[in-house]
Order: C-alpha cells, then structure tokens, then sequence
C-alpha cells in the first residue's frame, strides 16, 4: 500500500450565493437536489474529504452538475473554495493552500501542478504557437533559458505524439485530439508530482480517446505522477483510475477501489450509475 | 495671431506654466507616487490642454507641473531641437513661463522628450521627462485594462515572456525596436516610452530623474536615480541595441552615437547623421571633442 500522502482534502466545500443555515440541511444526495430550496444558494461541493497518495489515479465520477469539475478547479485554484482545507505535500509554508496569496497559488500551479481541461480553449491559446503554450507553462516556473525552453517543449511535444511540423502551427489548426495532447504536454511540463484531468476525452470520437487514454497511462507509470481524473465515463475510470469517488449532488456518496465500485456498488445512485453505463 | 497675443492681454492670462495650482497639484502627487514605486503606472487626471492628446500631453503636464522660473528647459523630438512637436511645445511653455531654454543638455535642468536621451548622460539634479504614447506593456499580450493591472500586482509575466519567446522563435532574436520591456527595481515592468534600445542602458543606475507622462492613457511613471532598469533577455539570449557599426556622423564624425538615416534632397543619396542634434552641434562648433570619430 502507498503511504505518502500527496493531496490532502478535508471538509472541501463551495456554495454560490449568499447561503444560510438551512443549506447544508437541504441539500445533498438525499435530498436529491444541490440547490437550497429556502435561499436559492448552490452548493455545489459539501464536506468533501479525500486522500490522494504518490503515484495514484484517483478517479472522480457523477453525473452532471454533481460537482466534478468544481472540485478539481477549486484544487487547481481556479475558484476559490468557501470552505475546507486543502493540503498539498511540496508546499509546505501553510498547513492549508486554500488562503495563501495568490502569487504562492500561482506558484503551486506553475511547479506542483498541471491541469487538462475539458476544453482546450481553456487550457491553451489560441493565438500562440503549440510550442509557445507548452513553453508558457515552463516560463511561469521561471526558466528564462531559451535554448533550454525549446528542447523541452520539442520533448514534450514528442512524447505526446505531436508531430515536430505541429511546434510552430497555431493550436486552433488543429484536431480536438491533438488540442487535448498539447494541454497534456503543457500539464507536464515541469515534471509536476499531481495533474488534474477534467473530461480528457469527452468531445473525442472513440479512437482519438482510445489513444488519448493510453498515452495518459503511459506517461503516468512512465513519471509516477498522481492523478486526479474527472469523468462521467465509467469506461475512462475503469481503465485509469485505481480509487474512485463517487460524487452526487456535491457529496461524496462513495469511495473505494475502482474495481469494487464497478463490480459492488454499495450507494444506490453508484448502482444506477454502473448499470446504466456498462 | 501669435501664442503671445493670446496670453499677453492684461485681461487674459494664463497661470505660471498654463496649469492652474491645483491641477499642477494633482500631478506632482501621482509622480510622488511614481517615484516611490518604481515602474509602476499610477493615473491621473490628464485634463485637456491646448494641445491635443497624443502630441506629448503627458510629458507636457509633468513638465508644467514641475517647472519653476530658474529652471533651464530643453524639449527634443526625435533627438532633435528642431522638429514641430518640441518647437510647439517649447512655444507654450515658454509663453506661459518666460524660462530660459537650451539645446546644450549639460545645462538644463528639465529636458522633456520623446524617443531619445542625450548622448551626453544626464547628471544628479537633472529630471529627463519622457513622453509616452502606451505606457502598457502588456497591452500586446493583454487587452484587459483589469487583468493588466492584476498581471502588475502580483508579478505575473510569464505571457509577456512568451510573446518574447515566440519573437524569437519566429526572428531568431526579439524584433521589439522601440517600448523594448525592461524590468524595474526587480519588480515591475515597463514600457520605456518610445526610446531606442540604445537609450535603456541610461535609465538603469542613473544619476538623473526619469519621469514618464501618457496624456492619452492618463499615467505617469518614474524611474528615480540609482535604480535597476533591465531590459528582458533570455539566459542565453544576450539583449541587443542597434547595429551602427562602420557607420559614422556626416556631420560630426561621431562613430557611438545613434544615427539617424536622412536622404539628400537633389540626388536621393543617404547618409547618417546623430539623432542627438544638440550633441552634434556642440561636436561641430568644437565646443565638445567627440568621444569616438572617424575623423577628428
């Protein structure tokens, strides 16, 4: 069993609107609805704890609107969590990273950090090379050398499966799928020890998601990476994650191994969200 | 009907320096804030002036604003005393202080101007006002006005890194002539006004003053004496001012100065002569011995 604990998550909890006592009471699976019916406030995350040790996939599954993306984008400090603690091994200045100043948090991002999102229109620009994309991240950490930059963002873009034409071609030239293997390369640019991966492969035709996923798989056992991947796709989390969470209305309704939850689910929203997707 | 005329009259006059007392005020407190942050842009009212925004209404506040009746003014354009945009606004200036004015920069104590510094570094109790068209040098890579500010805030400079990287990427080596980036005091970045890379070297660890006046954009900014101005360079990358190597000052005979290209009216010939005409005039009248010359 691993026993460092890379990402450390307790109580993780954010609401939009002004919130009253009542919205924890009203909310959540049991309820089966996310907004407090007495203030209009969504809660769209509520006491979510969760470990993620060294070199493990963990895998987050729910249907729409259950929180998924939320939780990884308040982890990615994209929103700002109203509630909870996150700790995170590697910055060890504040037992909790959910308050420190913004440029601390962008120090985070840039060194102990990488993130896919769902839409590469998020994740890259447009209006710069692949290559520059790639070298931005390696820029924000502060690598000013440019002979250096250049070669890194060749490896990078290699190991991706991106052609060496592609360096210089503007990413809105290209395919979803190679768009999706830039924000890859980019992720890992700095050797992270945690990547985020928010709805990889949704928008890609079966093949291109096929190869998207293996080439995740491969760089993950190839670099030891800790994952954190997002999904409403029981076949991507079959496939990549080893733990799974199962989030429902901003709650985590279960945890366990991947293997389990697919073969065993105990909550009865994991029972219908295996059986209707396998 | 001249300027004089105009102010002249015993019923209309204009205050010392055409700015009334307050709106002079209100500039010297934004420069005061300039100049204890380095670099970074703070505005200002910027009202309208007689001349329009755009033709050095910023330099021209902050010079109207700091200009006392024993000062000694020099304003250049493009390095030179002579161009329409430095007579005007010598003409104004004049007209509505009476101060004497120079060409020699070794004896103003205020030089306004736009795309040069004198050849001859500015000393201790000189203040070199510059005149900006974009005081923003993100603004290349950012259109936001909120998220430029937040970029300022907390340092964050990497998209101004890359759009140097994807300059050398595409030329071989970063093609910015002018606004070249520079860091200031290790914090902020700026966009030196319009001057050549040549200048930068003068704004890092001088002895003078630089302050920076956009009308347009409504900022100032100030580089104080003795403070670190470093233009963005990679490791590997060495930054780089132009090239005149093997060329000379047809008038003068100046080899390390910047020259400007001039075309011969009748036969369409070019040749090269100092930007600073100040400089090249006390070279020529022998007043000063040129530092390096082809000819001497």
């Amino acid at each position: 069993m691993r026993e460092t604990v890379l990402l450390a998550a307790t109580n993780l909890g954010k609401t939009y609107g002004p919130g009253c006592h009542e919205c924890g009471n009203l909310t959540g699976p049991d309820k089966g609805t996310n907004i407090c019916p007495r203030c209009g406030t969504v809660v769209a995350l509520r006491g979510v704890t969760f470990e993620l040790h060294e070199g493990e996939i963990l895998g987050i599954v729910g249907e729409s609107g259950s929180g998924k993306s939320t939780l990884v984008q308040c982890i990615y400090f994209d929103q700002q969590a109203t509630e909870g603690q996150l700790s995170l091994k590697g910055y060890e200045e504040q037992e909790n990273v959910l308050h420190i100043p913004r440029t601390e948090k962008r120090k985070i991002r840039s060194r102990l950090m990488g993130m896919v999102y769902q839409n590469p229109l998020r994740g890259l620009r447009m209006d710069i090379t692949s290559g520059a994309n790639v070298a931005e991240k390696l820029l924000e950490a502060e690598i000013f050398h440019f002979a250096r930059i250049r070669a890194r963002t060749a490896e990078l873009l290699a190991s991706t499966e991106i052609p060496s034409a592609y360096t210089d071609t503007f990413p809105r030239a290209l395919s979803g799928g190679m768009q999706q293997r830039i924000q890859i390369a980019k992720a890992l640019a700095n050797n992270p020890p945690l990547v985020l991966l928010d709805e990889v492969t949704s928008g890609l035709d079966v093949s291109v998601q096929a190869r998207v996923l293996d080439l995740i798989r491969e760089l993950q056992r190839e670099r030891g990476i800790s994952m954190l991947v997002v999904s409403h796709d029981m076949g991507v989390i079959r496939l990549l994650a080893d733990r799974t969470l199962v989030l429902k209305d901003g709650c985590v309704v279960e945890d366990g191994l991947t293997d389990q939850i697919l073969e065993d689910p105990q909550h009865p929203y994991s029972q219908l969200l295996v059986h209707s997707t396998l | 009907m001249s300027l004089k005329d105009l102010l002249g009259g015993p019923d209309f006059r204009y205050n010392f320096a055409f700015l009334d007392e307050g709106a002079k005020r209100e500039v010297r407190r934004a420069l005061l804030k300039a100049v204890a942050l380095p670099g970074h842009q703070v505005p200002f009212a910027s009202p309208e002036l007689p001349i329009a925004r755009g033709w050095g209404t910023g330099g021209l506040q902050v010079t109207m604003s700091l200009i006392g009746p024993d000062d000694v003014l020099k304003i250049i354009d493009q390095g030179c005393d002579g161009s329409v945009n430095a007579v005007n606004l010598r003409k104004l200036l004049v007209a509505t202080t009476g101060v004497r004015t120079t060409f020699d920069s070794r004896e103003a104590t205020l030089m306004q101007s736009r795309h040069r510094l004198p050849e001859i570094p500015m000393t201790e109790g000189q203040i070199a006002v510059l005149q900006v068209p974009l005081p923003e040098p993100l603004r290349l890579v950012e259109p936001s006005e909120v998220e430029t500010r937040r970029m300022h805030a907390e340092g964050d400079y990497a998209r101004m890194w890359v759009s140097l990287y994807e300059d050398v990427v595409q030329n071989g080596s970063v093609s910015l002539s002018w606004g070249y980036p520079c860091r200031v005091n290790d914090t902020y970045i700026m966009s030196p006004s319009p001057i050549p890379r040549w200048d930068l070297h003068m704004l890092h660890d001088s002895e003078h003053l630089t302050l920076l006046g956009a009308g347009r954009e409504k900022r100032v900014y100030a580089v104080p004496p003795h403070t670190s101005v470093r233009p963005l360079e990679f490791d590997d990358i060495p930054f780089t001012v132009e090239n005149f190597s093997g060329m000379a000052c047809a008038r003068c005979g100046s080899t390390d100065t910047f020259l400007d290209e001039i075309y011969d009216e009748k036969t369409g010939q070019p040749s090269r002569v100092c930007s600073d005409s100040g400089y090249c005039d006390l070279v020529t009248q022998g007043m000063i011995r040129a530092r390096q010359a082809a000819r001497a």
